[in-house]
């Protein structure tokens, strides 16, 4: 996997007239936007070659290694489906602007299922770490894989369903394509999890196989239900195909059933059919147990080969060219086989017949060579081999990564090599493996996957838990992601929120916030706005809306969201000034309950703390001016002279210019303020003195 | 097996149950809430694993599930709810739909329900899905991002949804003409042939099936979100805020104010939903942002009666059971739905131990209950325990809504599947 890889292929992006004009584009995390340009209009390149690597550039732009180029599964577009170009109504014209997304298969409403359901099973399995040895944990990924499978046919259903019912002629046939695009994918899955998953050995290998086999070559079922159903059953026309397909695929209980019937209708063949029977039945099979070995296995093999030789050279079948190429085909004759082809369909059921009947041992590292030739024969260079039938044939010869490249190349999902990538990595088969970038190919095939994800406007919340499996970049691709997330209301705004505070990503949540805090500001939603600015600790945003009350307070004269402010509790001391709006609600409040002396000390304590803003202290003075204005004493002495060194501090504090242009209402607030301190003082003189006196 | 228990722990047969702790909201510390929540958690979910298998099926139906509810019985109906509607959230296209359990005929041969839910019908849906109620058996309301309030008909003849009345923009902000000046209506609440609708604008709305303008508007109810909703009479509502608020209104008071405020202690952590104890109207239950359940009486003080630590994410739903509100569930964010028992603590049941964890009869409890002091008020440390269950193995992705009814549970999840259990108790 050294090798670079070839040039990109070049993608045409519908309805962009290229060759006349330039493009320009601007790539996103999870889409790009391309448009024609008239810039520079002489030179340079002048068609855009739109290839994958969406990615790529993101990974190298934004993240602090990994390379430009290269991936593990080839560059460029693998098929031309994996991308949707949007908006394309647009005539040649410079004013349209296309969104080119990466991956449509996200897209396909069914598929969603797949998604989902798969994504508990992948949480499973990374919980299920190391949880079990040995033998017990292989158990368990053979298990793991088979729910995806099983998810992956529960889809495939559906999506046939879906199919039969649909009336539209396009949407049938694009349904279509993913029933057989599923159903591929579930072949190799299950070679994959016989291979390398559950790696079985010489023997049950040969019997996992052939029920790959039987699993996927299904039309049989159709033709024996035809046959059965008919009056006649030996006379079908049918009839042989159908004890052929069973010879082929092993099922030899079936196919006696069926012989049972050819004897009982044609009493000539009584004979020849009870010896074939008895070949049938007595054909050795591997065990799955260990309850014979493997050379013993072999003999026994041996020895009824050389009974069917036996029969066949003797002239018994003669009589019947049916019977004498089954008996060809037990005796594994190759020729015999190959004659079968159109019954086989295809050249890895072939290669499974030929191993039942003459190598049922054969090893795994074996497969190889046997599954090469069967290919060449069967296709006896009428056909070149298409992308599937590389894909199984990697998989015959056990190279992982070479399956795994040709299944980016092939399919229309980043799902399937996501998946299996990772399930093969637990089963510890990837791990002396490493790109030459980024990190391992895990870990950049769950990135790849997560990203498409993000990319949909519902699926994002599954993406989430895929980065967190990815030790290396996982989180940096979150937080880019996770931030270009609308929020269109303050439930998906607490999902996104919940997110990071889990993660400790301190730097998303306050930018959420702050959002969030901008958007009920916008709307006035004063109480909402300090709420989301408390909640993000943001200490200036705090003070902004807190200046916003005060400036209501100062122009209406009484607060609003009293039920907030009055409530802010320890959140209060987040910056000064909320500080000051919540003590200055209670002042008032004080006020409100009559409780002077001690509404009188707070009002004192807000200015001489210096928690009272500046230009605040006017308003402040002035509302000491009732209290100053009570019947009995309120302020002491000591107090008074406090209020007064802050009023001639406040006048003092201006400049003379500034004392002209003020206007004479304020003046008058001086001169009523110093008279009233004044009087004030000289009672509280009298009342301290007297006091003391008695 | 019949080894001696201490007597503390009679009810408790290993990692089948625990017991939750209560004090005092007052004296409660933070800290050790926690630790006490989180050590027990880890055994609940043993327990839930085997058992929530069994009777649960499950669909996925490739849209977030934001809101569930079971249809209303006629009130002298016996069998158990078979229909349900889901409202989806967060789609490019969102929807209602109505789902049938099936029939009995599709009851297997042991009494267990075979199938999963099938769709009867579903229809599209502007916004996300906030919050949705049955009006009666055939009208559902549905509040939505965009501030609209729409009820919907579900024509049972012919399986079909059609609108049947629409408040443009019930919720807004500054601008209601402005293009995009809705505010997400959060909570929604029936009392045919009324209807409370709450809103991220502070607003709560009082309209009339029937009527096409709101009877009544209260402008600025709330200076902060309202989450969530509920009757507590017929003419007094409930509703909760995310400064962790609770307020009483007097529908027929003509001020605009409510008539009494309760409020969480000091750190203001939002309440995402409520609901009402269905005999003892003095109840309410509470869930928050911290996952936390609080128990109010809202006849005395101004704090809850109980915390108790449940949840590590937002607690989205909180439902007494409707006929034996022993029973409790909650749903939350972080994936989990648990069921809160406290039948053990009224009635001593020595067989309990032998059930296998479970509570046997559920309907028995109720006459009991009347008559005593409720269990979900009780602070007597003898009988201060509660079974707790989370009926969900391997949690991921939020569980968004459940709807409790009969012996029949229904959930909505962000991992875009709906649950159905349709033996409960069994």
């Amino acid at each position: 996997m050294e090798e670079l890889d070839a040039e990109p292929p070049l993608m045409v992006v519908p309805g962009v007239d290229s060759a006349a004009r330039q493009l320009c584009f601007e790539w996103g995390p999870a889409e790009m936007l391309v448009c024609e340009t008239l810039f520079g209009g002489r030179g340079g390149c002048r068609r855009a070659a739109v290839g994958r690597p969406l990615g790529d550039r993101w990974a190298g732009s934004a993240l602090p290694c990994p390379g430009q180029c290269g991936r593990p599964a080839g560059r460029g577009p693998p098929a031309p489906t994996r991308f949707l170009a949007g908006a394309g109504e647009g005539r040649p014209s410079s004013s349209c602007v296309f969104v080119v997304r990466k991956d449509q298969d996200i897209y396909v409403q069914t598929l969603r299922k797949l998604f989902n359901e798969s994504h508990g099973i992948f949480i499973g399995l990374q919980r299920s770490e190391e949880e079990f040895a040995g033998k017990s944990r292989k158990t368990q990924l053979v298990q793991v894989s088979k729910n995806y499978r099983s998810v992956i046919r529960a889809c495939m259903e559906d999506m046939h369903q879906a199919a039969v019912s649909a009336r539209d002629p396009a949407l049938h046939s694009q349904y279509s394509t993913q029933v057989s695009i599923l159903s591929a994918m579930e072949l190799i899955w299950n070679l994959c999890e016989i291979l390398f998953v559950e790696a079985a050995v010489a023997g049950p290998l040969l019997l996992r196989l052939l029920d790959w086999v039987r699993l996927h070559v299904c039309d049989v079922d159709n033709m024996v239900r035809e046959v059965l159903s008919s009056e006649n059953p030996s006379k079908h026309e049918l009839f042989w195909n159908v004890v052929d397909i069973f010879v082929l695929q092993g099922r030899m209980d079936e196919a006696r059933h069926l012989l049972s019937k050819e004897a009982s209708a044609n009493p000539t063949s009584v004979n020849m059919c009870r010896i074939l029977d008895d070949l049938m039945k007595k054909m050795p099979v591997p065990s799955l147990g260990n309850t014979q070995t493997l050379t013993e296995m072999e003999l026994k093999w041996q020895h009824w080969h050389e009974e069917c030789q036996r029969y066949l050279q003797d002239g018994t079948f003669a009589s019947n060219s049916h019977m004498e190429s089954i008996c060809k085909i037990l005796l594994g004759d190759e020729n015999a086989i190959l004659e079968k082809k159109e019954l086989m369909t295809t050249w890895y059921h072939f290669l499974v017949t030929r191993l039942l009947y003459s190598h049922p041992t054969v090893k795994p590292m074996e497969l190889r060579f046997y599954a090469q030739s069967s290919m060449d024969l069967f296709l006896g260079g009428e056909s070149s081999p298409e992308p599937l039938d590389t894909i199984l044939m990697a998989a015959f010869e056990f190279e992982m990564h070479q399956v795994i490249k040709e299944c980016s190349i092939a399919l229309s999902n980043w799902w399937f090599v996501a998946h299996l990538t990772d399930l093969l990595d637990h089963c510890k088969l990837l791990q002396s493996h490493n790109l030459y970038f980024g990190s391992n190919m895990r870990e950049f095939l769950l990135l790849e996957y997560a990203s498409g994800l993000f990319s949909h406007y519902s699926l994002w919340q599954l993406g989430v838990d895929y980065f967190d499996h990815c030790p290396e970049y996982g989180r940096v691709y979150l937080e880019l992601h996770i931030e270009r997330i609308p929020l269109n209301t303050e439930q998906k705004a607490l999902k996104v929120l919940r997110i990071c505070e889990q993660r400790q990503m301190h730097e998303q949540v306050r930018s959420i916030c702050k959002i969030m805090a901008m958007k009920a500001l916008r709307n006035n939603r004063l109480g909402s706005a300090l709420s989301w600015s408390i909640r993000a600790k943001d200490a200036a945003f705090a003070t902004l809306i807190s200046d916003r009350f005060l400036k209501d307070y100062c122009e209406k004269g009484c607060f609003s969201d009293l039920d907030l402010i009055d409530n802010l509790g320890p959140s209060m001391l987040l910056s000064d000034r909320l500080t000051f709006l919540g003590k200055y609600r209670e002042f008032h409040r004080l006020y409100g309950e009559k409780r002077f002396s001690e509404a009188a000390k707070l009002l004192l304590m807000l200015m001489t703390a210096h928690i009272a803003p500046c230009s605040f202290w006017m308003t402040l003075l002035t509302d000491a001016l009732p209290l100053l204005e009570q019947k009995e004493v309120i302020f002491s002495a000591e107090q008074t002279y406090e209020l007064m060194r802050c009023l001639e501090d406040l006048t003092a504090g201006k400049s003379d210019k500034q004392k002209f242009q003020d206007d004479d209402v304020e003046t008058m607030k001086v001169e009523m303020l110093r008279l009233a301190l004044a009087r004030n003082l000289a009672r509280v003189i009298v009342k301290e003195g007297t006091l003391e006196g008695s | 097996m019949a080894s001696p228990a201490p007597p503390g722990h009679a009810h408790c047969p290993a990692s089948l149950s625990l017991l939750a702790r209560r004090r005092r909201a007052a004296a409660a510390n933070q800290q050790r809430r926690r630790q006490a929540g989180g050590r027990s958690r880890r055994e609940v979910v043993v327990v839930a694993a085997a058992r929530a298998m069994e009777d649960v099926c499950a669909k996925f139906v490739s849209q977030k599930v934001s809101k569930a509810r079971w249809r209303p019985l006629p009130a002298a109906a016996l069998q158990p709810p078979d229909i349900f509607a889901t409202g989806s959230w967060d789609n490019e296209d969102n929807r209602i739909s109505i789902w049938s359990v099936g029939d009995l005929g599709s009851v297997g041969l042991n009494g267990e329900y075979q199938g999963e839910p099938q769709l009867l019908c579903d229809i599209r849906h502007s916004g996300d899905v906030m919050d949705m109620q049955f009006l009666d058996q055939e009208r559902v309301v549905v509040a939505s991002s965009t501030g609209n309030v729409t009820i919907f008909r579900h024509h049972q003849n012919n399986q079909t949804l059609s609108t049947n009345q629409r408040w443009e923009k019930a919720h807004y902000h500054v601008d209601r003409s402005a293009s995009c000046g809705g505010a997400a209506c959060t909570g929604v609440i029936c009392n045919n042939p009324e209807v409370v609708t709450v809103g991220e604008d502070g607003r709560i709305n009082l309209l009339r099936a029937d009527q096409k303008d709101a009877v009544r508007t209260i402008d600025n109810a709330d200076s902060s979100t309202l989450h969530a909703v509920t009757f507590l009479r017929t003419t007094e509502i409930l509703t909760v805020n995310s400064i962790g608020q609770l307020k009483i209104w007097d529908l027929r008071q003509q001020r605009n104010e409510p008539s009494q405020i309760f409020s969480l202690t000091g750190d203001r952590v939002p309440l995402h939903c409520v609901d009402r104890h269905p005999n003892q109207q003095h109840i309410v239950a509470t869930g928050g942002q911290d996952g936390m359940l609080s128990i109010w009486d809202i006849r005395q003080g101004t704090m809850p009666v109980s915390l108790l630590n449940a949840h590590e994410a937002e607690m989205w739903e909180v439902h007494f059971h409707p006929s034996n509100p022993d029973h409790l569930f909650t749903c939350s964010e972080d994936g989990s739905l648990w069921h809160w028992d406290t039948s053990t603590s009224v009635a001593e049941k020595p067989s309990f131990l032998h059930q296998g964890g479970r509570s046997t009869t559920y309907f028995s409890h109720n006459t009991i209950n009347q008559s005593l002091v409720s269990a979900w008020l009780s602070n007597d440390p003898t009988k201060d325990r509660m079974e707790i269950t989370n009926l969900i193995p391997n949690q991921t992705l939020s569980v968004n809504s459940l709807d409790i009814l009969g012996p029949c549970l229904v959930y909505g999840t962000d991992a875009e599947a709906i649950y159905v259990n349709r033996h409960l108790f069994a």
